[in-house]
């Protein structure tokens, strides 16, 4: 089989498609619920200092190890990790680089596939009429797959598939497709983002049924609360608000920047596409759903809402918002939102798909065509029980396990083999080489010891984290209580702790019945993840032997 | 709106804005490709009729 060189288009494509890989959406639903339950406006704080010391390095080591590796031809991260490293353990280190992304793909395809179908939804006008409870049941029954929203059975599941199909049909298209929904995909996600935005400020009390102007949103948002600063779970916080904006961890980075020349700006490319990130996420995510969820439920309802979660602002309550604007302007700004959403989900999930395609390329000679529907029938394998199960918590094990802890544990490994093994000082001469701008030197040491040792702070905080998340009470009570876990440990969350808590406390003989399932459901998920990071392992194991035979 | 929210709110939306728009518009005037070409060089670019058998 010949294989087929892929390379951009041109430079702004790149940028648009790695500042699209990023801007996802918890730029616009997970940012906000974030700083407005940790300080408000002191927020902004902790979280660009963690911009600067966490995501900038990360950065530019990740597009640093791309290019690097794309040198030696290789697109995926076991080989890329592989020949910095030069030790066998670096190629399963590397697995995460692929694992996470087809595991993530799975239910990430999932939640796009609402956006897509809330944008239809807000076309025919079905939220009209609807009240809150309404819109709030609208979304419990949707992901309830046995009922049906309208008229469609197993709206969910055609959504969804839909939804990939799409995804497979534009990732089969190599980078030219990539590259081509970036273009139209991060102007059109900025335009109606600003539009929701201005809309949001502009919101006045004692029209379309706001109750108060959309600025109290945002005064509540801004306003510092500078006591929060010296709380450690903020700067937890930022760090992970930080870390997951910027699709850091993942393996994508490394695939894009693998197709550069050898010689090509990092440090620019990275900057640019990074800020641009930031922009979307502060300026332009932070302005609109806070402000118009408090100028209809006021900042007390609103808090209670993103308590519940990014899911309960985005999908059960901003459809119901919108339908107080009219019948013009509702569905213009539901396809707005949920089209923006849309936009920052795929030019995500293609991104996804390029590690895989990257790495079958490479090792098995396997074409764009074929990496791209092999990707596809992957993703549906293990994405169904997602959908079909999500109430009984396989959507959420996979978040936990391949969208969260799997990220820490990659860029962890990551920087300590870039910083310690490979040594800074030499990563540094490859962050510089090519750089279209004067890399500050600073930036060295942030690479070689800050960047790390957070990283590593950030990792363990994850693991014993204390119980009710005080960790001054915990400190102190050390030597009488002893460490008490939270049931969000990652310890507790191995073991299943609060799960079988609730089983052993339950007395209803329904409820009982269905957190039983939970657990035999939770199982499964956790299962099928393990499955598939050794799928994998076994398909880099067998490019090994391949390789040897080769040379 | 209270004067700390708003000018907090400016300051940062601000500054985020004009360093995103620094960098993309320095993306955009950088000169676009210094990649390392394998292309070896035509050899009859210079003198089209050279016998490059007799060499």
């Amino acid at each position: 089989m010949t294989k087929e060189k892929q390379q951009w288009g041109s430079r702004v494509g790149l940028i648009l498609a790695m500042a699209g890989n990023a801007v996802g959406l918890g730029n616009f639903l997970r940012f906000p619920a974030q700083a407005v339950q940790n300080g408000g406006g002191a927020f902004i704080i902790p979280y660009l200092v963690c911009f600067l010391l966490l995501g900038i390095p990360l950065l530019w080591i990740e597009w640093s190890l791309g290019r690097f590796g794309g040198r030696g031809g290789n697109h995926s991260t076991p080989f890329i990790l592989n020949e910095m490293g030069k030790k066998t353990m670096w190629k399963y280190i590397g697995v995460f680089g692929i694992f996470t992304n087809v595991a993530v793909a799975a239910y990430y395809c999932y939640i796009e596939s609402w956006t897509l179908s809330y944008v239809m939804h807000s076309v025919v006008g079905t939220f009209n009429g609807m009240d809150q409870n309404a819109v709030s049941n609208f979304f419990t029954e949707y992901v309830d797959i046995e009922k049906s929203t309208l008229g469609i059975p197993y709206e969910a599941v055609v959504f969804y598939l839909l939804c990939l199909l799409l995804n497979t049909f534009i990732l089969s298209k190599g980078l030219d497709g990539v590259e081509k929904v970036a273009k139209i995909g991060m102007p059109m996600l900025i335009m109606f983002g600003i539009f929701l935005a201005i809309r949001a400020i502009t919101l006045k009390s004692g029209t379309d049924g706001a109750l108060f102007d959309g600025v109290v949103g945002l005064n509540y948002l801004w306003t510092p609360d500078f006591n929060s600063l010296s709380n450690p779970n903020v700067w937890l916080a930022a760090a992970g608000q930080i870390f997951f904006t910027l699709s850091v961890g993942m393996g994508t980075v490394h695939c894009y920047a693998s197709y550069l020349n050898s010689k090509d700006d990092v440090a620019l490319n990275a900057m640019s596409a990074g800020w641009m990130n930031e922009f979307v996420e502060v300026v332009v995510g932070a302005s609109i759903v806070i402000p118009i969820t408090v100028g209809y439920f006021g900042v007390d309802g609103m808090l209670e809402i993103a308590k519940q979660g990014s899911f309960a602002l985005g999908f059960k309550t901003m459809p119901y918002l919108f339908a107080q604007w009219g019948p013009i302007l509702a569905p213009i700004a539901g396809v707005m939102f949920f089209g923006l959403l849309f936009f920052a989900g795929i030019t995500s999930s293609l991104a996804m798909g390029t590690p895989w395609m990257g790495f079958m390329h490479d090792e098995f000679g396997w074409s764009r065509k074929m990496g791209a529907w092999s990707f596809g029938l992957f993703v549906l394998i293990i994405g169904l029980p997602t959908v079909f199960f999500y109430n009984y918590g396989v959507f959420d094990e996979y978040d936990e396990w391949a969208g969260t802890n799997s990220l820490f544990v990659f860029a962890l490994a990551e920087t300590i083999l870039f910083a310690w093994i490979f040594g800074y000082k030499k990563g540094w001469e490859e962050v510089k080489l090519g750089a279209d701008f004067k890399v500050p030197e600073f930036f060295k040491y942030v690479i070689g010891y800050v960047t790390p040792t957070l990283l590593v702070i950030v990792f363990l905080a994850n693991i014993i984290k204390p119980d009710g998340n005080n960790w001054g009470a915990a400190f102190s009570n050390l030597f009488t209580d002893g460490w008490i876990l939270d049931d969000s440990s990652l310890i507790k969350k191995i073991t299943m702790s609060s799960l079988r808590t609730e089983i052993a406390q339950t007395t209803d003989a329904t409820h009982l019945e269905f957190l039983k399932k939970k657990f035999n459901y939770t199982l499964l998920a956790r299962g099928i993840l393990i499955f598939s990071f050794a799928l994998i392992s076994y398909l880099v194991y067998r490019a090994t032997k391949l390789r040897k035979k080769t040379f | 709106m209270g004067t700390t929210a708003l000018t907090l709110m400016v300051c940062v939306q601000v500054t985020v804005t004009l360093i995103t728009g620094y960098f993309f518009f320095k993306v955009l005037r950088a000169p676009i490709d210094k990649g390392e070409h394998l292309e070896m060089p035509d050899p009859l670019a210079e003198d089209p009729d050279k016998d490059l058998l007799a060499e």
